[in-house]
């Protein structure tokens, strides 16, 4: 599957046997420990959505874990039945996929420049892009909206383009300060001796830079597509009042509580519905979490 | 299929295609100038994409939030300093702005300290894809859910019912509580609750980011320590830590800069009730509940502000990370 | 450098591809779902109004943004599907608890659905001059005659109507279970109630059923005990005085409503803990519990959608009474709140469709599936005999006020929101939380 694993060594396996047998099993048993105590909420909501909601209110979630004759599907029956779901889901995916890929790239071009590139206040303007997360998004709707998305700019909202657009922006600074980290750590050696061979910076980022960068890039790929996946605000105030047929799913599930709190039980279900896409993407992108990939490229 | 999906497909392709079209032809546009000048303009180029979504998204709407800091509510009226002394001065604010040192303080603490350990750990083990995406699930729940989840967590009943919380049970069996959780002020217990939810959601964000980092390490470094007799705690604080401390950076400041704009956890838990606001939520409510422009914009730029110490701080690290290459 | 080599390109594709498989199965395998409601199906299609009869609006649409979802939001969509089917036009609705952010946004940037929920009087002052006049757009005549008039004076700004209910509620009733506590004829008076309560001490284990947590919006259930107070006690003009910012909240006649609320507290199921706790939607259900745990419970008429309510037989398992007067000078007062709309776009189909919305057929609709009053009074296909009195209760009321909180500016009906849910926990804290409410009440009203 990867030309990576077999050009770096694999010192885990080497190391193992090393380690006395009573450290091992602390080392098991912290992060077993580690990994129940970071489930148990979310076990909780997942057996209360296979429960009627009044259930729900009368006892606690482990009462029902063995109890099968409390489970039903009824809650994610209703969410997959709301009208307009399955046209949401597309929008998400069409919205995300997108937004995703563009400030990826369009960050690795500025963190390529940040790191391996001279230019005067290059480290100012680097934390002054990484400032600009601070910026609350909501401090931004209004401009954005009246003079850029509007009527009197580019009358693209409602668009996916502006949705696109917008989140390009949001993800950019964070993008930028990742990926720049990353890529200032690469060795300088091959950027050196690939310049003496006469690469051009584009060869020595498209061959070098990029490939090597692929843990962070898929980190960050993965961010970035999860935010853009659960957000709502963002989509809602660009989209939502010209034409809400482009709304994600976020919008949907939001709605299946009344405007008094009464529905809420279904957000469990709906929870799990809408994670199943950001953690197909999580494992299909944790394979690029490997060791070796910037040590097998010197050597190699 | 739906030709939506061709559109978006058509532009996953198309515009990656473009973007590195664009990058290639910088090097065209800068032939004809003199290879001795084309390090001055090339940069430019590179970030010539980046720095035009952020002054367009960012940038120019935040010059408008600095003019409007200055403002009234009704934006008629200059006011000069007033939406800053209000609010440096209004109880309600200055107890926000207490709960957020909290924040800023205990979040990365919480964030950073697990999630370094945590991809220190399973890094030793055959099961680490399975053991991170446990912890790295949280993150990919929605906040709405998120609130759901942690409804049942803290959970209160009346002394004597059954009772239906997590906690509240757990406390049960050791013989204490029940415990109306989020509201105990004492020793801002809540806010210290609050920033758990939010750790319990972060800390997966922190793992990975870190976890990347280790990969990125020269395993024959690591090795050569451990052939030349070191125990693994000095691997570690030696060589592991020193080397990740730029990544170890870029998690902590961003999530230091989140904990700064918290805002939907307490928004969906408590609203600020029982002494747990933060100022962005507070910033939110002005501006969207409220009306007032003016002080929203103050709140906006005074969180600008409270970032320039950790900026500074990497601005230093920027440069120390290029001194040892 | 066989790593080097590797194009980065093909992985994105692999993703790609993976998101391109899970769309076609998705695509594939859902299933649209026309949810069919029982009440649609029977209910005659509504006359024709002038406008619906002349327009044909054939594949235009209107854009409508409301804070209604769930079972809210079904009902609204069966609402207006006799008018889709007369005019040929379509309705976008969209749900949303951002109301405030998005309409916010949408009134400053000018990017607005055609018609949308408003979240309240305040803001809706605040917008009037983004909203269109609705007196070109209504049949007022007609309006007005059907509706309760201070809900059409509550749609006015400056002698424009720009505001009308879709749906309204009525607040204050007193909630019990005829089996835990027989009641043969009503209490009319707070001390009646009182002797109620003392009678059934053994039947429940408090009098009182009380929860004020609503997520972000906790405390507006003790908000609505606060009001309904200080209207029977002091009456409609200390009433509309308090909320217009006119006396203050340490005059002894908000102090007085206070005090008693925390009364009420006191006898109520699981102590002030559990009050502060417990979510409003499910305070009323140990009603139902085995053993009892309390006599009364003081909701609006909306409780019947919600909790353990929902899953209960009406008259058999609950019934209520009207909040009964304090002070005998005020009685027959009333306490109501409802959902303002309002329209943004001047289209021929918005027109048409905020004509159809008000009208007695349209608003049978909603009335008849549940869960809403209607503030038209010829409205009257409620589905069962207790929300048929509540409504009687709206349209028949002497003296009737708006919810208070709801018509406060919004900096002070979230510091009475948070001030009260204080109060409910810290009674000794009374003062410095009236006080408190004061310097607030100076500074929001003022702008």
């Amino acid at each position: 599957m990867t030309a990576q694993a077999t050009t770096a060594p694999v010192p885990a396996k080497a190391t193992r046997a090393r380690r006395p047998r009573l450290s091992r099993l602390a080392l098991h048993l912290s992060i077993l420990g580690l990994i129940v105590l970071w489930l148990i909420p979310t076990i909780g909501l997942l057996v209360n959505s296979i429960r009627p909601s009044a259930a729900v209110t009368e006892s606690g979630w482990w009462t029902a874990i063995f109890e099968p004759s409390q489970w039903t599907l009824e809650n994610y029956q209703t969410v997959l039945g709301q009208s307009g779901i399955a046209e949401a889901f597309v929008n998400s995916i069409i919205i995300s996929v997108p937004a995703t890929v563009i400030p990826v790239l369009i960050a690795a071009f500025a963190a390529y420049a940040f790191a391996w590139m001279e230019f005067p206040f290059r480290n100012a303007l680097a934390v002054a892009v990484v400032a600009l997360l601070v910026v609350p998004l909501q401090t931004t709707f209004i401009p954005v909206l009246r003079d850029i998305f509007g009527p009197n700019g580019l009358g693209i909202a409602g668009s996916f383009l502006a949705v696109w657009l917008a989140h390009t922006a949001y993800g950019l600074p964070f993008a930028v300060f990742l990926l720049r980290n990353y890529m200032a750590e690469l060795p300088r050696e091959i950027f050196e001796s690939a310049a003496i061979d006469g690469a051009s910076p584009v060869t020595s980022f498209l061959r070098l830079a990029l490939p090597m960068s692929v843990p962070a890039i898929a980190a960050l790929a993965i961010f970035q597509f999860l935010f853009v996946w659960n957000d709502l605000l963002v989509a809602f105030v660009y989209i939502g009042a010209v034409r809400p047929e482009n709304l994600p799913l976020t919008v949907v599930i939001a709605n299946l509580v009344n405007s008094l709190g009464g529905g809420w039980q279904l957000l469990g279900a709906a929870a799990f519905i809408s994670m199943a896409l950001p953690l197909i993407v999580f494992f299909a992108l944790q394979r690029y979490f490997v060791r070796g990939i910037v040590g097998g490229s010197v050597k190699g | 299929m739906d030709e939506r999906v061709l559109l978006m497909i058509a532009v996953c392709i198309a515009v990656p295609a473009a973007l590195i079209g664009y990058i290639i032809l910088t090097e065209m546009v800068l032939r004809p100038i003199p290879d001795r000048l084309k390090p001055k303009f090339r940069p430019w180029l590179w970030l010539a994409p980046a720095l035009l979504f952020l002054l367009i998204f960012l940038v120019y709407p935040t010059i408008g939030t600095l003019i409007r800091s200055f403002q009234d509510q009704t934006g008629l009226e200059l006011v000069g300093l007033d939406n800053y002394v209000w609010f440096f001065t209004t109880p309600s604010t200055v107890a926000a702005l207490k709960n957020n040192v909290i924040w800023i303080v205990a979040l990365p603490l919480m964030c950073v300290g697990l999630g370094l350990a945590i991809a220190v750990l399973v890094d030793r083990v055959r099961y680490e894809s399975a053991a991170k995406s446990m912890i790295f699930l949280p993150l990919a729940i929605s906040m709405v859910a998120a609130s759901v989840i942690w409804r049942f967590m803290f959970e209160y009943q009346p002394t004597g019912e059954a009772q239906t919380g997590t906690l509240n049970a757990v406390a049960g069996v050791v013989g204490a509580g029940p415990f109306p959780w989020l509201t105990i002020e004492s020793f801002s217990f809540n806010t210290i609750l609050l920033v758990v939810v939010m750790g319990w959601m972060w800390t997966g964000f922190c793992m990975i980011i870190l976890s990347a980092a280790l990969k990125g390490i020269n395993p024959e470094l690591l090795e050569a320590a451990r052939v030349d007799g070191a125990t693994e705690w000095q691997v570690f604080r030696r060589i592991t830590f020193p080397l990740l401390l730029p990544t170890i950076t870029v998690v902590a400041t961003t999530i230091v800069i989140i904990a700064l704009k918290t805002f939907d956890i307490v928004y969906v838990m408590t609203n600020g009730l029982y002494d747990t606001e933060v100022i962005a939520n507070r910033m939110i409510k002005e501006m969207f509940t409220n009306g007032n422009f003016g002080r929203a914009s103050a709140i906006a730029m005074i969180l600008l502000l409270a970032i320039i110490p950790i900026m500074a701080l990497n601005i230093r690290r920027f440069q120390a990370q290029e001194a040892i290459r | 450098m066989n790593t080097v080599e590797r194009s980065p390109w093909w992985r994105a594709g692999i993703l790609l591809a993976a998101v391109a498989l899970v769309v076609a199965a998705c695509g594939a395998g859902a299933t649209p779902s026309p949810s069919p409601s029982p009440g649609a199906s029977t209910a005659p299609p509504p006359s024709p109004g002038e406008s619906m009869a002349t327009d044909d609006l054939t594949g235009q649409e209107v854009t409508v943004i409301g804070a209604w979802g769930g079972s809210e939001q079904e009902a609204f969509l069966e609402m207006v599907k006799p008018w889709e089917e007369e005019t040929g036009a379509t309705v976008k609705y969209t749900g949303t608890r951002d109301l405030n952010t998005v309409l916010t946004t949408g009134v400053a940037s000018g990017v607005l659905p055609d018609l949308a929920g408003l979240p309240g009087p305040g803001q809706m002052a605040q917008w009037a001059s983004s909203l269109v006049d609705l007196g070109g757009v209504l049949d007022v005549a007609t309006y007005e005659s059907e509706t309760a008039a201070p809900l059409v004076e509550l749609g006015m700004v400056d002698g424009k109507l720009v505001g009308v209910f879709i749906k309204s509620a009525v607040k204050g009733l007193i909630w019990y279970n005829p089996s835990v506590t027989p009641i043969s004829s009503p209490p009319t008076t707070w001390d009646d109630l009182q002797a109620v309560i003392d009678e059934n001490a053994a039947g429940a284990q408090a009098g009182w059923c009380l929860g004020i947590e609503s997520g972000a919006a906790t405390g507006w259930a003790a908000t609505d005990w606060v009001e309904d107070l200080v209207l029977r006690q002091s009456g409609p003009d200390v009433y509309n005085q308090w909320w217009a910012g006119e006396i203050k909240w340490t005059s002894p006649e908000i102090r007085q409503a206070f005090e008693a609320y925390g009364e009420i507290v006191s006898d109520s199921y699981g102590g002030p803990d559990a009050v502060a706790t417990t979510n409003f939607e499910v305070a009323g259900d140990p009603l139902f519990a085995s053993p009892p745990g309390c006599s009364v419970f003081h909701q609006a008429s909306f409780i019947t959608g919600l909790g353990g309510f929902k899953e209960a037989t009406a008259g058999t398992d609950y019934d209520f009474f009207p909040f009964p007067d304090i002070n005998s000078q005020y009685s027959g007062a009333v306490e109501g709140a409802g959902d303002l709309f309002g329209m943004f776009h001047d289209t021929p189909a918005a027109r048409s469709l905020m004509a159809y919305l008000v009208t007695a057929a349209a608003q049978d609709i909603w009335v008849e599936i549940g869960g809403a009053l209607s503030a038209n009074k010829n409205a009257t296909s409620y589905p069962d005999d207790i929300s048929r009195r509540s409504a009687e209760i709206l349209t028949n009321s002497e003296i009737f006020v708006f919810d208070a909180s709801d018509l406060m500016p919004s900096a002070m009906n979230a510091a009475f929101w948070a001030g009260i849910t204080r109060y409910t926990q810290n009674p000794d804290q009374l003062d410095s939380i009236l006080t408190e409410l004061d310097g607030i009440q100076a500074d929001a009203y003022s702008q």
